[in-house]
């Protein structure tokens, strides 16, 4: 899904995203701190350092809101006069990690193989002690006080930081992007300035800005254990280090510069947060206007038998929020053992169609329909298919569970629904990958998905929607991922299981081809609507439809014509929520005319199982309306 | 790509554990002589003479000279580090300079108080993140509940970003001083641990559900659960039969992580709770600059941080052989 | 105007061997189609010829003489599989192509070199070269003219972008090098039937016109068939057939490729059928 608004720059992202409630939050949230830190020390510098000997260790009160410490000192001043000290220590450390991780992450990229192997080698070792240890040994080192503890809270952030940056490195040298800079000769500086920086600039912002919250978390308790800031200096850490022991005196002295490293750390946070949705990944959506009308229409009262049409779905639609309609309202009857193709470009409709059939429309699309019935019962009163709906689906890599065996997969299908034992199912199981004609079946059903090869898993598939009685299998796109061969497999062993079984097939496709070899009837979509549906056999050279036409004459077979052009069908698609009145294909059909463009023709019917929605299709009697020559087109033929 | 490594990978080895087993316990063995070098390389990296910084400038020099011999300073840099290397097969990790007992003596006094705190705290972690990090998943799927995971992102987020040792003063401020129902500090009984214990468990059971949540969510996106839903499969079995072990692997992964930062963490809620565990002894010998000690402590935070790391490596794989087959 | 000439081309991985020894000719001015299933080698092989993949052994020969990379720039260009990919993000088309011209490795500035640098391209941050730069634009704008896009587009990154029209940019990358043979590597797998018409109408015409050689990858026989002079079949990393598209597809004489041909589904099979 393309995004084809142009505004989506990183500063209008970041401006749009500063003007939500949290963004608003996090840049009140640093203006606030920012003055803090410089005006703290100017404005309460004198009396955070006034030794009171009068007032040693007093508790909260008017004249000292959180009290004073052991000389006396103001406490409210002090943790107000600490944020500048601790602010700076806190960015100086994460300059020194944030600029040191981000030269050993990019640096694999930049030196030889052989030392860039060595840095990643390096850091993926330092990378598996935790940061304390590595801030302790460093602070050990370095001694106690706060040079030291800056270059050891820095030095222990640049770990984490180079082996994230080396990972997204890594993923953006990988891309074919960069193989193609490659072949053009583009240098290495270049080749990061150019490619890499850009695209992993957002994250590693993110990251850094996470990080520095971390790091005046590791600072504060640095100090607080004794080994950053040394007195007469004091930050957060330092503070609450010196007010620990009086918590049974004075909670709110030792729980204030707490609160203090809490709310800032969650500053940094929130503002991370913010880059991140301006990043995009999370981008603040306009708001969406969902409307209300969902499933409102009542069910018609009786569902009428229609020849004993196994699935029977009316006006059809499925919506997405924001009143995109990605299929808009169409109907369809598939017999009892009829194999029925749905084809059409990406975008049309047609897996959403099946999938609304299956009751698995992905949230937040919603299924609305006159009527849907499957097998003589209401699909909208329950959507429940039982065993007798068997889905095929694209990727057979995705569609088995990795993680559990592949007969447990196929099992549990005869325990949840027919009752059967554990040995029942399994023995099931073993029988029914044997009738997909996996070799043995009793060894392969204890492996694990990734055992098998892409074939046998869509067999396998296959056989889990064998392991009832089938009455109707939708396959969406089954054989796409799958090699020329492995297709043509998986298609005959279709074609099988529906003669055996008697199942009817519903085999949505892209591929013409495929849905020929295979099915009996074809459904055209196009822009969310049924346009044109006929039997099979008419599809090469008598489609109606002028989309069906081109879209036949498109496909390059093995007896296309070498000295022509392909015929191809200019211009795009609409997208749902493009279009409006007349026909969804009148701006890229070629025998368009002026009707075409102010009705939507509807889908009727032009001779004996044959239907189309043209105002003019092809092969009538070019020039006149169907719906007014359908009766003589009849006579005269 | 991927089938061509896999099939390398299978020629080279044919049981793809042989392999995995090799090559973790290979990257385990070098970290483990980098943990080793860099504690040995500590002392002579502290600018300056470390034994003068810790008795102090004005240290009788005889017995500067004393305790640099007892060290081993005086010999080559090559023998210090062949002896520090044998001795540590042996179990002997020098003498502390502070309180002049074995340094080994005292890591095995202090390390058990160290682990009744730390182990708790693990299974703790893991029995609280998971149900909850799922159940929020499963509540707020699909956009669902909008309220309800900002709210739970809200509180999970903001626990997360508390520190431990803050999180530490804080509970003993509400519950030893406030309502005094625990005691404030020190190793005693059974409701001494219960502060601890939780100063270590809120933080990283908070940051862990978060990534439970997000696995959990990832996981009910993919394919195989598409599938299972169409098997009608009930929802129990859909959540805890195909989701659950494909989210604990992945969960368990990007956590690893976070178990071995727990066990940092103990440094300073001991700390705050004055327990006598690890982490006060390594703060105390920094501080007084007791060298041995501290490479001793250094050496066993170290090597659990790394074997943690290697047990939820293998425990990954086990759980979840892809994984394995793809390397790394 | 160059023939390819691959001698004894060898591609392991570990001790898996993806393309093994594998000879071939394209002559010049012609296309071949390498055709063969899913782990045949053929994708592999591609990318060894551009060196994306690590030579074993054997020679890339470009009319008969080990081809020299010139400034690091191979002299055979590749058109990747998905667009979806092979596109910066983060770059303006016109930019993508603008860094394939002949010496835009020296120009300073090649970010955003489109006309129209308007509201999204982020551009000109940097002084340009101002001699250099509306030579180049033109360049750019023509080879866009080229394959069918639009010129104002420059200034568009790829997200703003059809699938079809990705591609289009790719191409226009791949000839903006002046490369002595192009490799397409399943250019149509990732796009619709009726876009993959029209870029194989433009990849037949470009080709006719520039009358450069180009090694076809494609599993799509029909595709083959249509844009080939000669067929190459690999199977497991071995070459088993080559020769004339119209002998091959008519008369093959090796199990793999007539297995191949007997798998192709076929429209017309719905007619014999009936």
């Amino acid at each position: 899904m393309p995004h084809h608004d142009h505004d989506s720059s990183l500063r209008h992202r970041l401006g749009r995203t500063i003007r939500t409630p949290i963004g608003v939050t996090a840049l009140t949230a640093c203006l606030l701190v920012a003055l803090v830190a410089v005006l703290g020390p100017v404005l309460l510098g004198d009396r955070a350092a006034q030794v009171d000997t009068d007032a040693i260790n007093q508790g909260s009160s008017a004249a000292h809101l959180l009290g004073t410490d052991q000389l006396g000192r103001d406490i409210a001043a002090r943790v107000v006069v600490a944020t500048r000290l601790t602010l700076r220590l806190t960015l100086m450390a994460a300059v020194i990690g944030v600029g040191g991780g981000l030269l050993l992450g990019v640096a694999p990229a930049v030196v030889g193989r052989r030392l860039g192997r060595l840095i990643t080698a390096t850091v993926g070792v330092l990378v598996a002690f935790p940061g304390l240890l590595f801030l302790l040994f460093l602070a050990t080192i370095f001694g106690v006080g706060s040079t030291g503890a800056v270059f050891a809270v820095g030095l222990a952030m640049v770990p984490p930081m180079a082996r994230l940056v080396q990972n997204l490195t890594a993923s953006i040298a990988g891309s074919d992007y960069v193989a193609a800079a490659r072949i053009l000769g583009v240098g290495r500086f270049r080749m990061v300035v150019r490619h890499l920086l850009p695209n992993i600039a957002e994250p590693s912002v993110l990251f850094a800005t996470q990080a520095t919250g971390g790091i005046l978390v590791a600072f504060s308790g640095l100090s607080f254990l004794g080994l950053g800031v040394q007195p007469p200096q004091y930050d957060w850490g330092r503070l609450l280090n010196e007010q620990l022991n009086r918590i049974f005196v004075n909670p709110a002295a030792a729980l204030a510069p707490g609160a203090a490293v809490v709310l800032t750390g969650l500053m940094f946070g929130l503002v991370g947060e913010v880059l991140a949705q301006a990043g995009g990944r999370r981008a603040p959506q306009a708001p969406e206007t969902t409307p209300q009308e969902e499933l409102g229409t009542p069910p018609e009262p009786a569902v009428e038998h229609d020849g004993g049409a196994l699935v029977r779905a009316r006006d059809l639609r499925v919506t997405f929020p924001g009143g995109r309609q990605a299929v808009r309202g169409i109907s369809l009857d598939i017999g009892a053992g009829e194999a029925v193709g749905l084809v059409g470009e990406s975008g049309s409709g047609k897996s959403l169609s099946a999938l609304a059939l299956a009751d698995l429309v992905p949230h937040p699309g919603r299924v609305s329909a006159a009527a849907l019935g499957f097998d003589g019962h209401d699909l909208r009163a329950d959507p429940r298919l039982g065993t007798e709906l068997a889905m095929v689906f694209q990727d057979p890599m995705a569609s088995l569970n990795p993680a559990l065996r592949v007969g447990r997969q196929l099992a549990e299908v005869a325990e949840v629904h027919l009752g059967a034992s554990r040995a029942e199912a399994t023995a099931r199981a073993v029988d029914r990958l044997d009738a997909v004609r996996i070799a043995t079946p009793g060894r392969r059903a204890r492996q694990r998905p990734h055992e098998y090869s892409g074939g046998m898993r869509q067999r396998a598939v296959i056989a889990m929607g064998l392991m009832g009685k089938p009455k109707l299998i939708i396959a969406d796109e089954p054989t796409t991922a799958l090699d020329v061969a492995v297709q043509r497999e998986v298609l005959d062993l279709l074609a099988e299981v529906r003669e055996e079984s008697g199942a009817a097939l519903l085999l949505i496709s892209h591929d013409l081809a495929v849905v020929a070899q295979v099915c009996e009837r074809v459904l055209v979509m196009y822009a969310g609507l049924v346009v044109e549906n006929l039997p099979v056999t008419e599809l090469l050279g008598g489609a109606a439809h002028p989309y069906t036409r081109a879209l036949v004459g498109a496909v390059p077979t093995m007896t296309t014509d070498r000295g022509t052009e392909l015929a191809t069908i200019p211009g795009r698609p609409p997208e749902p929520g493009e279009t409006g009145a007349g026909c969804p294909f009148a701006a890229r059909c070629e025998r368009v005319r002026e009707r075409c463009h102010e009705d939507t023709p509807e889908l009727t019917a032009l001779g004996p199982g044959r239907q189309v929605a043209c105002w003019y299709p092809v092969g009538t009697a070019a020039g006149r309306p169907v719906a007014a020559t359908a009766h003589t087109a009849k006579a005269t033929s | 790509m991927a089938t061509i490594t896999m099939n390398s990978l299978g020629a080279r080895a044919r049981n793809p554990w042989v392999g995995f087993v090799l090559r973790r316990l290979w990257r385990l063995l070098v970290s483990l002589a980098a943990l080793v070098t860099a504690a040995f390389a500590m002392i002579h990296l502290i600018p300056g003479d470390p034994v003068r910084a810790a008795l102090g400038t004005t240290a009788d020099p005889a017995m500067v000279a004393a305790r640099r011999e007892s060290l081993g300073l005086d010999q080559s840099l090559l023998k210090q580090y062949a002896d520090f290397v044998g001795n540590l097969l042996q179990g002997r990790l020098g003498e502390s300079i502070g309180a002049q007992m074995p340094v080994s003596e005292i890591i095995s006094g202090r390390l058990p108080a160290t682990l009744q705190i730390a182990v708790p705290a693990f299974v703790l972690i893991l029995l609280i993140a998971v149900p909850v990090g799922m159940t929020a998943a499963v509540l707020t799927k699909d956009g669902r509940r909008r309220r309800g995971e900002l709210s739970f992102t809200g509180v999970t987020g903001f626990l997360g970003a508390v520190p431990e040792f803050l999180l530490a003063v804080g509970l003993i401020a509400a519950f030893a001083v406030a309502w005094p129902l625990f005691p404030v500090a020190s190793r005693g009984g059974v409701d001494s641990y219960v502060l601890p214990v939780l100063a270590l468990t809120v933080v990283p059971a908070a940051s862990l559900s978060r990534i439970v949540r997000v696995e959990t969510l990832r996981v009910l996106g993919e394919d195989y659960m598409r599938t299972a839903r169409a098997k009608r499969l009930p929802a129990r079995l859909r959540y805890l039969r195909h989701a659950l072990p494909n989210l604990l692997t992945s969960s368990l992964t990007l956590g690893g992580l976070l178990f071995s930062s727990l066990l940092a963490g103990t440094v300073l809620v001991e700390n705050v709770f004055a327990w006598p565990g690890l982490g006060t002894t390594i703060v105390q010998a920094i501080t007084e600059k007791d060298y041995p000690l501290v490479q001793g402590v250094v050496l066993v935070y170290g090597a659990a941080a790394l074997l943690i790391t290697f047990v939820v490596d293998v425990a990954v794989a086990v759980a979840d052989p892809q994984s394995t087959v793809r390397g790394s | 105007m160059s023939s390819l000439e691959l001698r004894g081309i060898t591609v392991r991985y570990g001790r898996f061997t993806a393309v093994d020894n594998v000879d071939l000719l394209v002559p010049e001015g012609t296309v071949t189609g390498l055709v063969g299933g899913s782990g045949s080698g053929k994708s592999t092989l591609g990318k060894a010829v551009v060196g994306l993949a690590p030579k074993q052994s054997g020679q890339v020969l470009i009319d008969g003489s080990e081809a020299p990379r010139l400034r690091g720039r191979s002299p055979v260009q590749l058109v990747f599989q998905n667009p979806y990919a092979s596109l910066d993000p983060r770059m303006t088309v016109g930019a993508s192509v603008a860094e394939a011209l002949s010496g835009g490795s020296g120009s300073v500035n090649g970010n955003g070199s489109g006309s129209g640098t308007g509201s999204g391209a982020r551009s000109g941050r940097r002084a340009p070269a101002r001699e250099r730069r509306p030579a180049r634009d033109a360049e750019v704008a023509r080879y866009l003219e080229l394959v069918g896009m639009d010129p104002a587009r420059a200034a568009l990154t790829p997200d703003a972008l059809s699938g079809g029209q990705r591609q289009r940019v790719a191409l226009a990358r791949a000839l903006a090098a002046r490369p002595a043979v192009l490799i397409a590597d399943e250019i149509t797998s990732a796009l619709d039937v009726s876009v993959q018409g029209a870029v194989l109408n433009l990849l037949r015409r470009l080709q006719r016109e520039l009358g450069f050689a180009m090694l076809f990858i494609s599993h799509n026989l029909a595709v083959v068939r249509y844009l080939c002079d000669q067929v190459a079949v690999l199977d497991g990393g071995h070459l088993v057939e080559c020769g004339p598209t119209d002998r091959v597809l008519d008369h093959p004489e090796h199990p793999t490729t007539r297995n191949l041909i007997s798998c192709v589904p076929d429209l017309a099979l719905a007619e014999e059928a009936s």
